[in-house]
């Protein structure tokens, strides 16, 4: 990102009396002419997602490290994660790299209009993105699925007291568009072209992130209705099995199909009792996936969700970040200064958030599609 | 701009070309116009003095190190202290003074003027390195003072998530993921400015070697360094959160902690040496009036040095558990490394052949370097070997070898460029012969600090204790003197410099005879370096250069 930074603005504030009088103002005044500018900016961002790409490999090699000692912790953990809100989100994000290309079309032909509209599009796609991040991991905190030592799966937990981590997610969030909002009726107040194109896209972004988060909350509470119903998800098996409470009888019980002896010792954790559905559709839904009970513990699952957390996360940051250009292009773009000389600066956000969205497509089919 | 600066100086020049009234330092005044500089050449100078500060301040743990284990037992720090002060004088020495300290401070200030450009690619990016270079710095001195690091440099899994110094750990490991994000930023300009912004005529094989050691010195910062930057942000995971990947009470792998950390940290070991090696080329052909021997030779050896660095981490971890044939596979790409290394010292010595070497303080410098570098180097072979390395592992062999590398090589190189460059940079001529003094010093005190350690290494004095054996304590005296000395040697160094620039005569525009663009401007340097586009030549031809009297400076003959 700051790579871009730099490859534009260096002329606006220093070195004022070097000039030669054919350097415009957009053309930095070490660089010859814009073709060697925009060459060193692409250079520079090409290296900068090389160091991204080094970066998530040191995740990636922990994750293959992981799963290839324990594979089926990893298809067991993998059940507690929405398919249907990762293939949304992977969907939202493949979209906002079609609106993203296109804002670098516009910005070569000078439509000005159109650059605003489609880096807006993609501002938007980033915040359904994170909208729909939030209800997951609220969702997973809710259960107790949290990383390494915090990790304290009562699976049966999301009945019992609303702890309001979605909430907690949606503060900041809320703010944000609570402030935007204000600007968009200051833009709109003053009339100022200016403002208004900023205030317009930013705004529709601070919203997008609540749409996101309804439909997740959508999404997610479908699936927990299809669990109650047409069976129990494989994973409240593990309701039975507290941490550290591996070595009952149970767990091989339930390896082998026989419910009747997986009845767990105490009753209160029963998931089938507690969420009122019948002992024989668990059963029915224990021939999907029968994990080990020792899986549930922090040293197996604990570890997956370590990573889950680790890979998503720092995902997550590089999509705020990716945001946070993509708002000073939209600064940029309502100001009218790309154009086909000079658009360095979106192609190479472009190519930043094309990274961003192909990382998350190898995340996608590594932590959500492997049961 | 009133400098007019010619790319080429002819012999009548006047006086006020050579020295001139206008140029970057007095450019612009006041605090700000240095604090938010987009000058490659003052934020070298701002690196300098940050990396000399660091130096200074590791330099002081060593001595603390050394006089504590002046007697066998009852040393003045307590074990707790002892350990702190070992893990901040690596820290310190590590990240904050080798790494950035010849691409940096003398990269920046050179690498646009050796390649005749205005300034690096990226000016805003270049000034942020140094900024992230200053927040590390302050995370680093937060970690000391707060608390103390104990962990050893290494931050090595389990202790570094069990020690009871859980603020400095992760005050230092921010500290170092930011330095990392420092190193990153100033690899990637240069290669951008060195691939897009040559000047016409500035091929690939026309570059000075030191660009040549620069760009593979930045490959492996771009390649290398984040890894280093996910793997101390999963330790700090790892404290906060406790997410597990590295402890083993949460099924994770702390030897994977030190695959991860030596994937990074062999190849570091290479951006600390590299840089050296490219200053010792130009050292040795200027020095020498004569072009360097094996110009291809030399530059594509920086390039598999840097290739091969990133092949033979493993051999820091022969005794941590690996399986035995990636252990043998390890040992040996870790000797071909060896081959472009001797390349680089052969060619040096075969410059040296029949050159007419002017002894001053830089060129002794540089013959210091090979010396230690090739001491350094040929003790690195018996800690590549696998049976070999079961005996000295973890003893002061180790440390020995690594400090003739690190110290006698990149430390000793990095002075050779210093009083090389010195008049260019300050404009300010030094007192050669004091130069010279504190040259043998050095070398003295470095020899008798570390060669005794060789032995005490190799009859089995491990590394990193606070005590030892009565045994030991005469070649642990020895020791201690030698850094004493060597200490002295570095101080009367630091004065030489500060002393020219109260009454050191003017730099010439060429005090030395070289021929690469730098010596091409004015001493110091106008604040764009070249007003027009310079003519490139081959940088190692010295046939047309000569001395001339009446400016006092090698001019080329035209």
């Amino acid at each position: 990102m700051t790579a871009i930074q730099e490859t534009h603005s260096t002329t606006d504030h220093h070195h004022g009396d070097d000039h030669h009088h054919d350097h415009p103002s957009w053309l930095a005044h070490h660089f010859d002419d814009a073709e060697q500018q925009y060459d060193s900016g692409k250079l520079g961002m090409w290296l900068f997602l090389v160091t991204e790409v080094l970066f998530f490999s040191g995740m990636f090699c922990a994750y293959a490290l992981y799963r290839n000692r324990n594979p089926e912790v990893f298809e067991f953990c993998s059940s507690f994660l929405n398919e249907k809100l990762g293939a949304i989100n992977t969907g939202v994000l493949l979209f906002s790299s079609l609106t993203m290309a296109w804002a670098v079309r516009a910005a070569q032909l000078r439509q000005h209009q159109l650059l605003v509209g489609m880096l807006g599009a993609t501002l938007g796609c980033a915040a359904i993105f994170l909208g729909v991040k939030s209800v997951e991991y609220s969702h997973k905190w809710e259960l107790g699925l949290l990383p390494g030592k915090f990790y304290v799966a009562q699976l049966e937990g999301h009945h019992g007291p609303h702890k309001g981590y979605l909430e907690m997610l949606c503060a900041v969030p809320a703010l944000i568009t609570f402030l935007l909002a204000a600007y968009a009726v200051y833009a709109w107040a003053t009339k100022s072209i200016f403002h208004q194109r900023v205030a317009g896209p930013l705004l529709t972004a601070g919203i997008c992130f609540f749409g996101g988060v309804l439909l997740g909350q959508y999404l997610e509470a479908q699936e927990e209705a299809s669990k109650s119903h047409g069976g129990h998800h494989e994973h409240h098996a593990m309701a039975q099995g507290h941490v550290d409470h591996d070595s009952h009888e149970h767990a091989a019980a339930s390896d082998t199909h026989t419910h009747d002896h997986g009845a767990p010792a105490v009753p209160e954790v029963s998931p089938a009792v507690a969420m009122g559905g019948s002992p024989d559709v668990y059963v029915a839904s224990e021939e999907v996936n029968t994990p080990k009970a020792e899986v549930n513990q922090r040293s197996m699952a604990g570890l997956f969700f370590s990573i889950y957390y680790c890979m998503t996360g720092v995902h997550a940051i590089h999509i705020l970040g990716g945001m946070l250009v993509i708002s000073w292009l939209i600064i940029k773009a309502a100001r009218e200064e790309f154009h086909e000389q000079y658009f360095g600066p979106v192609d190479n956000v472009g190519l930043y958030w094309h990274l961003v969205d192909f990382i998350w497509i190898y995340l996608f089919p590594l932590l959500y599609l492997i049961t | 701009m009133s400098v007019v600066d010619r790319p080429i100086a002819s012999p009548v020049s006047p006086e006020a070309d050579s020295y001139p009234t206008h140029h970057f330092l007095n450019h612009s005044k006041g605090f700000l116009s240095w604090a938010l500089t987009l000058d490659h050449k003052r934020i070298g100078l701002m690196y300098l003095v940050g990396v000399m500060a660091s130096f200074a301040l590791g330099g002081l743990f060593a001595l603390m190190i050394r006089i504590h284990l002046w007697n066998f037992k009852d040393g003045w720090l307590s074990n707790q202290t002892y350990n702190q002060v070992f893990t901040l004088h690596g820290a310190i020495m590590v990240f904050l003074f080798i790494i950035p300290s010849v691409p940096a401070a003398l990269g920046n200030f050179l690498l646009p003027i050796m390649l005749g450009t205005k300034d690096v690619a990226f000016p805003r990016l270049n000034l942020s390195s140094f900024y992230l270079w200053v927040t590390g710095l302050v995370l680093f001195l937060t970690a000391l003072s707060v608390t103390g690091l104990d962990t050893g440099w290494t931050f090595y899994t389990p202790y570094s998530i069990e020690t009871s110094q859980g603020g400095a750990v992760l005050a230092a490991t921010f500290g170092v993921f930011v330095l990392g994000f420092s190193s990153i930023f100033t690899g990637l300009n240069f290669i951008v400015t060195i691939n897009t912004m040559r000047p016409p005529g500035m091929t690939w094989f026309r570059m000075p070697l030191f660009l040549w050691a620069v760009y593979a010195t930045s490959i492996i910062q771009v390649l290398a360094t984040p890894v280093l930057g996910i793997t101390v942000l999963l330790l700090s995971a790892e404290r906060l959160l406790g997410i597990g990947i590295f402890d083993p009470k949460l099924n994770g792998d702390p030897v994977t902690f030190q695959h991860f950390f030596w994937f990074y940290s062999h190849p570091a070991v290479y951006i600390m040496i590299l840089p050296a090696m490219g200053i010792i080329s130009e050292l040795m052909s200027v020095h020498c009036h004569k072009g360097i021997f094996g110009y291809r030779m030399i530059a594509y050896s920086s390039i598999a040095i840097a290739l091969f660095g990133f092949l033979v981490w493993g051999h820091h971890m022969f005794t941590s558990g690996m399986a035995d044939v990636t252990a043998v596979v390890f040992s040996a790409l870790t000797f071909t490394v060896s081959i472009p290394s001797a390349i680089k010292v052969f060619n040096w010595l075969g410059t040296m052949y029949q050159g007419t070497v002017s002894l001053n303080t830089p060129m002794l410098y540089a013959l210091a370097f090979i010396f230690l570098f090739t001491i350094g180097g040929l003790t690195g072979l018996p800690l590549g070997a696998l049976s070999t390395d079961m005996h000295f592992h973890d003893t002061y062999f180790v440390v020995a070898h690594f400090h003739y590398v690190m110290m006698g090589g990149t430390l000793v190189a990095f002075l050779g460029g210093v009083f090389h460059w010195w008049p260019k940079m300050t404009g300010r001529m030094f007192n050669d012969k004091l130069g010279m003094v504190s040259a043998i010093i050095v070398f003295i005190g470095f020899n008798m600090t570390f060669l005794p350690q060789f032995v005490l290494g190799s009859r089995g004095m491990p590394r990193r204790y606070a005590t030892y054996l009565p045994e030991f304590q005469p070649l642990h005296q020895l020791s201690t003197i030698g850094s004493l000395t060597l200490g002295a040697g570095l101080f009367l160094a630091l004065v030489v410099l500060l002393l020219s620039l109260v009454n050191g005569k003017k730099a010439p525009r060429n005090p030395w005879g070289g021929a690469t663009l730098e010596w091409m401007c004015s001493s110091p340097p106008p604040h764009d370096n070249f007003s027009s586009a310079p003519t490139v030549g081959d940088p190692y031809d010295f046939s047309d250069i000569e001395y001339d009297g009446r400016v006092g400076s090698y001019v080329k003959r035209s």
